[in-house]
């Protein structure tokens, strides 16, 4: 009575748990990251950055540098070799950023206005504290909130609808029997991988060799061919091994100047930016403001949907963050408005991190949802039932799958959610109070073209070669797994190469999309391949190779709602002397399709989690309004949760088969994270009857709304 | 005459000796890394603040981006590079890998030394804040998940590995206990 379908059936190393295959380095300090691949004769490059917020560069007082001890040369915007920004990327244009040394205008505090070459690090770094830079600094602007007058709607691109609308919202507002209407706040938050940005560059033989850090080392190769007006094929760049990335590692600065000084120094040049640095250069999650309207029938029903979000960008490019996107997937009503707004500050470009859009705006939406469960009285759960769409609210497309439902109903099972009372405030240990809450989680399952090659070799062993990135995910491994299963060989017998731009295109490992892209690559060219291996016919010295490309593949997709769904449930005490809020467990159950290797899944999920528990009571960075820069930037001045912070998480997931899907695996980058804030901030109100609407729930904003909360109920007669 | 910037000086590493002239301003971590090729000891911040470059000195954990070179002459210095016993994994090591105490790997050596250290620690009798009862007459407090995490709290992880980190070391613990049981018995 069994079938088999596609590949998963095939031996079963899919959906089997396997160690990292690069586990072995890895623990035994073997694996070499970008800035740890000696070269001979190399050289060390260090960046300079504004110290003012806006403003014009005057001077670049190189020469007392130049006199430095092993100072190489000193690259500025008098001196520095053209970079040609005007194209177009994978990713729309370049941030002028990556523009380096071009003009002498200074957007934001932190700029880089130089790069300083010496023979050591220690020289490099000397003489870059020692240069001095004289601006004309400008009047700035960074303060961030929502009722700025300047903010716009930006237009329509290919990564974000900027608003959708239907129906007559403020009809149905008005003639729903209930209505939450509440505005929710996220900080600025950075991604801080623990391998900082670095890479190295040289000429060999005719061809720019960079080994870096980044998401994709086929997108990094082609974008800095462009800026450095090079054919694509005189490029190669190597990520082997990358130490956490999260949306950061993408083109930044610090792979255009090592190119840069290379080609002027023609010796190897490594470039690695410090902690502090990373703070301006690479990008961060911007600020949001969000305001939820949700107008209901008495029984929860959804008449009424608004979200509308607002956050930052810079004055030199355009990013806006994603968060009123949720709503479109969600949760349907008769009335239906999503809307982002933005505005241009003198602050460095955010750009995507870790669940973009969906991390801060499920912390909005699925926080009003919990709101608007407690004023209908009704279950937060039985809610989501309630409001649970057949199709697209507003696409009107089909679910490729959703099994959202079956992730509340096994997360409550095992949570023991039916035992919880729902009314706050009333459990009570020693200093603790404790509550419980959830929350629903979604992230898009998308989909890039990827080439790959399977060669079978002479001895009887496989190479796949796929330009996969792995920032942690695992996906070497998966890849190990996919192409097993595809060839029908024990994983044993198979070896991969990623990381190589001389691989041939692939996706980034960015937004959940690598193991669904590389893994259909793979399997294709792994059943071609099959299909040209004779039965007990001889394999050349050179081996047998099968190639693939995805694109007329993805080109062929019908057209549906294709996402991951979850649910998330938290318990919390919350000390009421001190303020500070515990997580006690974290819970999160999911449905993403076909999970490849159930060991690595699980750690990459509670890793998203534990990304939630961080920004729901930690993260924040602190932009001081008078410099325009950063307050403590860095670990210890911006904390995420260290070990003492986070309990015992556990992530588990329910089957979710992808009717027709030609992969079935859906990615799982991001959707950990997702709605973990929200459960935490409904289970501090669970425990507290307080509502946080304001992240990170900080100790002094839980004793300063506990004590506007007692002021209220004793009439707010006296004051503090 | 101008006092000299750089010294030569002896490193005990791994058991072995590195006789290198360095740079006054040289961190430990900047040794190991630029001129000995000990790469596994990673550079997370550079100031003290994550514990990616974590070693052993003299048995005790300490962080080499805050420790000048030259300061770590005459003392035995254990990198990640030295805790296996050839090919065979250290323990600690065997248990990040068996139970995915990691995922990116970049504060992994970091952690596995913190963690070395912190088995040491704790069965030599030293409290952490987690420690309930910090008499001498109290004892050696239980390892468990809430002491391990504190005491694993100066090694950051950003990929958020800590829930694995915490049962690697645990059941790494119990393996080292259980045979230094049979050793004394």
């Amino acid at each position: 009575m069994t079938t088999t379908t596609g590949v998963a059936a095939a031996t079963g190393a899919v959906g089997s748990a396997h160690t990292r295959v690069e586990g072995r380095d890895k623990v035994t300090g073997a694996a070499r990251y970008s800035g740890e691949v000696p070269f001979a004769g190399l050289t060390h490059g260090w960046l300079v950055l504004s110290t003012v917020a806006r403003g014009r560069i005057l001077s670049v007082e190189a020469g007392p540098v130049l006199a430095m001890p092993g100072v190489l040369t000193v690259l500025h915007h008098g001196n520095a070799p053209h970079v040609e920004t005007d194209y177009l990327g994978m990713l729309g244009r370049p941030n002028p950023i990556v523009g380096l040394f071009q003009h002498d205008r200074v957007p934001f505090a932190g700029w880089p206005v130089a790069l300083v070459v010496a023979e050591t690090s220690e020289q490099a770094r000397e003489a870059a504290e020692a240069l001095v830079v004289q601006y004309d600094g400008e009047p700035h602007d960074v303060a961030f909130h929502s009722g700025r007058s300047d903010a716009y709607t930006p237009q329509d691109t290919p990564m974000v609808r900027a608003e959708t609308e239907k129906g007559n919202l403020e009809a149905q507002l008005g003639s729903s029997a209930v209505v939450v209407d509440a505005e929710y706040t996220t900080p600025e938050e950075h991604h801080n991988p623990l391998e900082p940005h670095a890479a190295t560059a040289r000429w060999d033989g005719g061809r720019l060799d960079v080994i870096d850090s980044n998401q994709g080392s086929s997108w990094v190769a082609s974008e800095l061919a462009q800026l450095f007006s090079l054919a694509p094929a005189s490029v190669r760049v190597r990520s082997e091994h990358v130490g956490g990335a999260f949306g950061s590692k993408g083109l930044s600065p610090h792979q255009v100047a090592a190119v840069m000084a290379t080609t002027v120094l023609r010796r190897p040049v490594r470039v690695v930016l410090t902690r502090r640095q990373m703070f301006s250069l690479i990008g961060y999650r911007s600020p949001t403001a969000q305001r939820i309207r949700l107008g209901a029938d008495a029984d929860g029903r959804l008449r009424a949907f608004d979200h509308q979000a607002h956050s930052l960008t810079s004055s030199v490019h355009e990013f806006v963050e994603s968060s009123a996107v949720l709503g479109r997937v969600m949760y349907d009503a008769d009335a239906h408005h999503t809307l982002h707004r933005i505005v241009r500050l003198d602050v460095p470009t955010p750009t995507w991190m870790r669940a973009p859009g969906e991390a801060p705006g499920s912390f909005a939406l699925e926080s009003a949802l919990d709101e608007l469960a407690e004023k209908c009285g009704i279950d937060p759960i039985a809610l989501r039932v309630r409001n649970e769409p057949e199709t697209g609210p507003v696409s009107g497309l089909p679910f490729s799958s959703r099994n959202l439902l079956a992730c509340f109903e096994e997360g409550a099972r095992r949570f023991g959610w039916a035992d919880r009372d729902p009314r706050p405030g009333l459990r009570r240990e020693g200093r603790w109070l404790l509550g419980t809450g959830t929350a629903a989680a979604t992230y898009p399952s998308g989909v890039g073209p990827s080439t790959a090659a399977v060669t079978a070799e002479a001895d009887g062993t496989f190479t796949v070669r796929i330009n996969a990135a792995d920032i942690g995910t695992g996906a070497r491994t998966a890849m190990v797994l996919v192409a097993a299963d595809a060839l029908e060989v024990g994983p044993d017998r198979v070896r991969v190469r990623i990381a190589d731009s001389d691989l041939g295109p692939a996706m980034i490992a960015g937004g959940s999309t690598g193991t669904r892209s590389w893994a259909w690559a793979v399997t294709l060219a792994a059943k071609e391949l099959r299909e040209r291996l004779s039965p007990g016919g001889g394999i050349p010295p050179e081996g047998i190779t099968a190639r693939s490309n995805t694109a007329g593949a993805i080109g062929a997709l019908t057209e549906q709602e294709r996402h991951s769904f979850g649910a998330q449930f938290a318990e919390v005490a919350v000390d009421v002397d001190t303020g500070e809020v515990r997580v006690r467990r974290l819970l999160g159950i999911y449905a993403a399709g076909t999970i490849v290797n159930p060991l690595t899944a699980r750690s990459q999920f509670i890793g998203g989690m534990t990304w939630g528990l961080s920004m729901a009571l930690h993260e924040e960075a602190i932009r001081d309004l008078a410099s325009g820069g950063h307050v403590g930037a860095d670990l210890a001045g911006y904390h995420f949760a260290s070990n003492a912070d986070v309990p015992l998480i556990e992530a588990d997931w329910v089957e979710d088969p992808v009717p027709g899907d030609p992969v079935g695996i859906k990615g799982i980058g991001e959707i950990g994270i997702v709605g973990v804030a929200a459960a935490i901030a409904n289970a501090v109100w669970h425990a507290t009857g307080v509502r946080h609407r304001e992240l990170p729930i900080r100790p002094d904003r839980v004793l300063r709304a506990a004590d506007e909360a007692r002021r209220r109920a004793t009439g707010g007669a006296r004051s503090a | 005459m101008t006092p000299s910037t750089s010294s030569a000086i002896t490193l005990n590493i791994n058991g072995e000796k590195y006789t290198l002239p360095v740079d006054h301003r040289t961190t430990l971590l900047d040794a190991l890394r630029e001129r000995l090729d000990l790469t596994g000891s990673k550079k997370g911040c550079d100031q003290g603040q994550c514990g990616a470059c974590t070693v052993l000195l003299d048995g005790r954990r300490a962080v080499s981006c805050l420790q000048l070179a030259v300061a770590a002459e005459g003392r035995e210095i254990t990198t990640i590079e030295g805790v296996a016993d050839g090919e065979r994994l250290h323990p600690m090591q065997q248990a990040f890998l068996d139970l995915d105490g990691f995922q990116c790997g970049y504060c992994t050596p970091g952690q596995i030394c913190s963690a070395i250290a912190v088995i040491e620690e704790h069965a030599a009798g030293w409290p952490s804040a987690a420690t309930d009862d910090v008499r001498p007459e109290a004892g050696v407090p239980a390892l468990d998940a809430e002491e391990i995490r504190e005491r694993m709290s100066g090694n950051l992880c950003r990929c958020g590995a800590y829930v694995s980190i915490v049962q690697a070391i645990a059941q790494a613990a119990e393996a080292a206990g259980t045979q230094a049981k049979e050793a004394a018995a």
